[in-house]
């Protein structure tokens, strides 16, 4: 196993600037297009490799597990590891402030063509495109649990509970979450 | 004038940041019944649009709060809808990001870790339901959904290939 390579992290945090964060933060985020997940791994492991492929499943699944958006989590632990508050402040900042800056206008411009009737049709062509595109994502994120017969019933109860009933999140969760987290524990023990 | 809408955008998002396990996109539900249904803000459909503007532009996923909070406010709330739904999460990401790393291999962090993943995949699924409900109109609508859910899962085209293909489909009047 490669336990000493991962074990000390910290020994590339003089290799990395605040500068060199924000950039590769950026650059994540203006190649993403439907999700940045991808996008982080290819820029952090084989565009500059700053982490091996194992370290990225380590540090992102730790983020899938927090509540927030995954990679923006991702941004803040890798900053904070190299550069403390001010690593995870710079890699906040490339990887959301500069995507609004650079999508902002395209709002804007949608905000008037969203009047012309031709923009309004083709939108909604995107968005019949885009919520099947969200359901296959969905679908592979739950192929792995296909054969753990308890995660399938979590996963069909939230499903049906939000997407269907149309309950209030919170609520679902509040109710789902215990559960959830007591099967895991003792299939854990 | 926009002091209040400002607010009332924080006090919806900030804790709905919290909770986002799973991302944006598992409190896209939540957000969708506050902004549409509650404060009615904006319509079914506008809301499906900003979604759609969303993952055609690019930028992460999130990215689609600060479209919302465009259509709601502004510039202003664009930037305060951003920053009310990943500041408290980045906070808390902050917080435990020693913490996380010293208790590696306790039993109580697997269970958690092990024990949220299908509450989130069943929560973007949800929010891929309620997409299609509000996105399609007509059982051309449906069908674009199913193709380009199916097509994802078989091949690996760029997505944006789906996308530009079902704008100019529409475009064209097909759906």
């Amino acid at each position: 196993m490669q336990r000493t390579e991962a074990a000390d992290p910290s020994a590339d945090a003089p290799t990395i600037t605040l500068w060199a964060l924000f950039l590769a933060f950026a650059e994540i985020a203006l190649s993403s297009f439907g999700g940045a997940v991808a996008w982080s791994r290819h820029v952090l492991v084989v565009r500059r490799r700053w982490l091996t492929e194992r370290e990225f499943a380590e540090l992102f699944g730790l983020c899938q597990a927090l509540p927030g958006p995954n990679v923006v989590n991702l941004s803040i632990h890798f900053g904070t590891r190299h550069h403390g508050a001010a690593g995870a402040a710079v890699a906040f900042a490339g990887f959301l402030l500069v995507p609004l800056i650079v999508v902002l206008p395209l709002v804007m411009l949608y905000s008037y063509g969203g009047h012309l009737e031709t923009v309004r049709t083709a939108l909604r062509g995107v968005a019949a495109a885009a919520s099947g595109l969200l359901l296959a994502t969905g679908i592979k994120l739950a192929l792995p649990y296909r054969r753990d017969p308890a995660a399938l019933l979590v996963a069909a109860a939230a499903f049906v509970g939000v997407g269907l009933l149309h309950w209030p999140l919170l609520a679902v969760l509040g109710a789902l979450a215990p559960c959830s987290i007591f099967l895991a524990w003792r299939r854990h023990s | 004038m926009n002091g209040g809408i400002l607010l009332q955008l924080v006090l919806i998002l900030a804790p709905l940041s919290l909770v986002a396990v799973g991302g944006a996109i598992a409190v896209l539900p939540e957000i969708h019944r506050q902004v549409v249904q509650v404060y009615g803000w904006m319509s079914d459909a506008e809301f499906a649009d900003l979604y759609a503007l969303a993952q055609a532009a690019p930028g992460p996923n999130v990215l689609v709060v600060s479209f919302i909070g465009w259509k709601v406010a502004g510039a202003a709330g664009a930037l305060v809808a951003l920053l009310a739904l990943c500041v408290p999460s980045s906070v808390l990401a902050y917080a435990t990001a020693g913490a996380w790393r010293r208790f590696r291999d306790a039993p109580w962090r697997r269970a958690v870790q092990t024990g949220l993943a299908p509450l989130s995949v069943g929560l973007v699924l949800a929010s891929g339901a309620i997409l299609t409900q509000a996105a399609d109109t007509s059982l051309a609508a449906y069908a674009v959904t199913a193709a380009t859910a199916l097509l994802v899962l078989r091949m690996s085209f760029h997505p944006l290939l789906f996308l530009a293909a079902a704008a100019a489909l529409a475009a064209a009047g097909w759906l």
